[in-house]
């Protein structure tokens, strides 16, 4: 929970990792280029009091990671997305499994999501059931660049994928974040494309699409679509540390979001440990568009509270305190802003 | 023109920026008509397909120059260096580079580009409009007055295809369609939208290259 200026929010910190980094889980130089890339992301956006070695980037400690979300961090509850990128790291670089022991010590702290790639075909699919069962999944985090052998990448319109959003859906595995990284097949389509999302949306409205960085760096193609689906939300790991380093361009996006979809779709998140939430918390609650911004709409306290926690809560059935909660919000998404010519 | 100027004719086909001014151009010499280019990019996952164009139109343009008889291009520090490099110098195309990880070759993708960047500039160009009271809408591209915006708007028609004819409507979509008035504040929204995507990559990838080469500064501060 933040306080400032007599307002409290209620915070859920949507997209949080519990990786090991370390050189000694690089399986090869494609665990290295990983990591580094990370890390520049971290150097790049990061407020330089916020700026960590690359040895403390690497792999954080629990105490570490329960002191920067919860007792410097004001949040409230933070999801555990899986990146499990077992090609490039031994043990995989933060799998269900690794989050969900962290999650089981401190159950009111965590939700922890699972994964499933719909390559591993009907074992996959009975993998995913046991691992909805064990963790008692309510979500999970989808990476569509992922590398298995020979495969670089997938798309969710793929017929497999389809297969296990049907499982999901069987198991009450409603909320499905999807990132999108460089590499897909074929190679020569464009890998960050979010026309997926649309197909995927339209076939089940039961559930909900999360599509991380806010489809990054496709912002308009992802606004486009969550514009005529209502079931696609965005998330704002990546988006949010630009409120630092260029927050003329961190006006536009939310100003952009906040016309396309609604302040209903939009979720906050650190991508912890690539960056931390204090930091991020306290300058959303004091972030303004500029004035000369005249095209959109001033950020209220209300929009602040629904994106930094009870839009998140809603999606998962967080319990939040009646007194941090906000108008009742309509069950599910509502309408979009502007009206799309089919 | 200059071995500089050549590789200055190369975009990056995403942020529709050329790379000497993105800083992607590490060194570049020419000796005895051999020249040799290196590049570097943001990231070492930054996508191979665009990665690979802009290497491939590299090695095309820098040929190209009559004072060059032969090219070594090589992008460094990226996940694929070695198969693009190879491709490039071979000759193989894209999917010839990624057998059976590409099934065509990036023509699609560059017109894909191509198409937002032509948006972005209409959205630039409408806010010049705009700034100066007048409505875009039903207005013939000849009735535009000269500006920056309108010449980086005529470069992008002509990429695509694109109508350039003064009676032609300014309006038109990526697909050379006019917009009609009802749909154009949206459509021009859009057009906002597609340039704020563009700019804001645009602006991270520099970022991330000063990130990971220091050095890169200057040749970014010449652009």
């Amino acid at each position: 929970m933040y306080e400032k200026d007599g307002q409290r929010y209620f915070v859920v910190d949507s997209h949080v990792h519990y990786w090991d980094g370390r050189p000694s889980n690089q399986a090869n130089r494609y665990g290295e280029g990983f990591i580094n890339c990370f890390y520049d992301y971290h150097r790049n956006l990061s407020p330089e009091s916020e700026l960590w070695s690359l040895q403390d980037f690497w792999q954080q400690s629990e105490e570490r990671v329960l002191h920067d979300l919860f007792e410097v961090g004001y949040v409230d509850k933070a999801i555990f997305q899986p990146t499990y990128l077992t090609d490039f790291f031994v043990d995989g670089f933060n799998t269900t499994e690794q989050d969900g022991a962290l999650a089981e010590k401190y159950p009111d702290r965590f939700i922890v999501n699972g994964s499933f790639d719909p390559r591993d075909g009907e074992a996959g699919l009975d993998r995913l059931e046991a691992l909805a069962q064990r963790w008692n999944l309510r979500g999970v985090k989808l990476y569509t660049a992922e590398w298995k052998g020979d495969s670089k990448g997938w798309k969710l319109s793929d017929p497999w994928s389809y297969r296990y959003l049907e499982r999901c859906q069987e198991l009450g595995i409603r909320n499905i974040h999807v990132h999108k990284g460089p590499t897909i097949y074929p190679l020569n389509r464009d890998a960050f494309d979010v026309a997926d999302v649309d197909d995927v949306a339209s076939a089940f409205p039961g559930l909900r699409f999360i599509v991380e960085h806010v489809g990054l760096p496709r912002l308009e193609d992802f606004c486009w679509i969550a514009t005529q689906e209502p079931n696609v939300y965005g998330g704002l790991a990546v988006a949010l540390p630009f409120i630092h380093s260029r927050p003329r361009y961190f006006a536009q996006i939310i100003g952009e979001l906040l016309y396309w979809l609604d302040e209903n779709r939009i979720t906050f998140a650190s991508d912890y440990a690539i960056w931390t939430p204090r930091w991020l918390v306290e300058r959303f609650v004091d972030f303004q568009i500029p004035e000369d911004m005249t095209e959109y709409p001033p950020l209220t306290t209300e929009v602040k509270k629904k994106i930094l926690g009870l839009n998140a809560a809603r999606l998962y059935d967080i319990e939040v305190p009646p007194e941090l909660d906000a108008a009742p919000a309509p069950d599910g998404a509502v309408g979009s802003s502007p009206k799309v010519p089919a | 023109m200059s071995l500089r100027e050549a590789l200055g004719t190369v975009l990056d086909p995403e942020l529709d920026q050329p790379i000497t001014e993105l800083g992607f151009v590490s060194s570049a010499t020419l000796a005895d008509g051999h020249a040799e280019v290196r590049l570097r990019l943001p990231t070492y996952f930054c996508a191979p397909n665009f990665a690979y164009l802009m290497v491939a139109d590299a090695h095309d343009a820098v040929l190209a120059l009559p004072s060059v008889s032969s090219v070594d291009v090589r992008l460094e520090d990226h996940f694929a260096a070695e198969e693009i490099n190879a491709g490039v110098a071979g000759g193989a195309g894209f999917a010839g580079s990624f057998p059976g990880e590409a099934t065509e070759e990036l023509d699609a993708l560059r017109t894909t580009f191509r198409r937002k960047a032509y948006l972005a500039s209409l959205d630039r160009l409408a806010a010049r409009l705009a700034a100066a009271g007048v409505d875009p809408v039903g207005l013939p591209l000849g009735a535009v007055p000269e500006s920056p915006e309108l010449t980086s708007l005529l470069r992008r028609r002509a990429e695509l295809g694109l109508t350039r004819a003064p009676a032609s409507p300014l309006l038109l979509d990526d697909h050379g369609v006019p917009i009609d008035a009802a749909e154009a504040p949206l459509r021009l929204r859009f057009a906002r939208a597609v340039r704020v995507s563009i700019d804001g990559n645009a602006g991270l990838c520099r970022g991330l290259l000063r990130t990971r080469y220091p050095e890169a500064v200057m040749s970014d501060l010449s652009s």
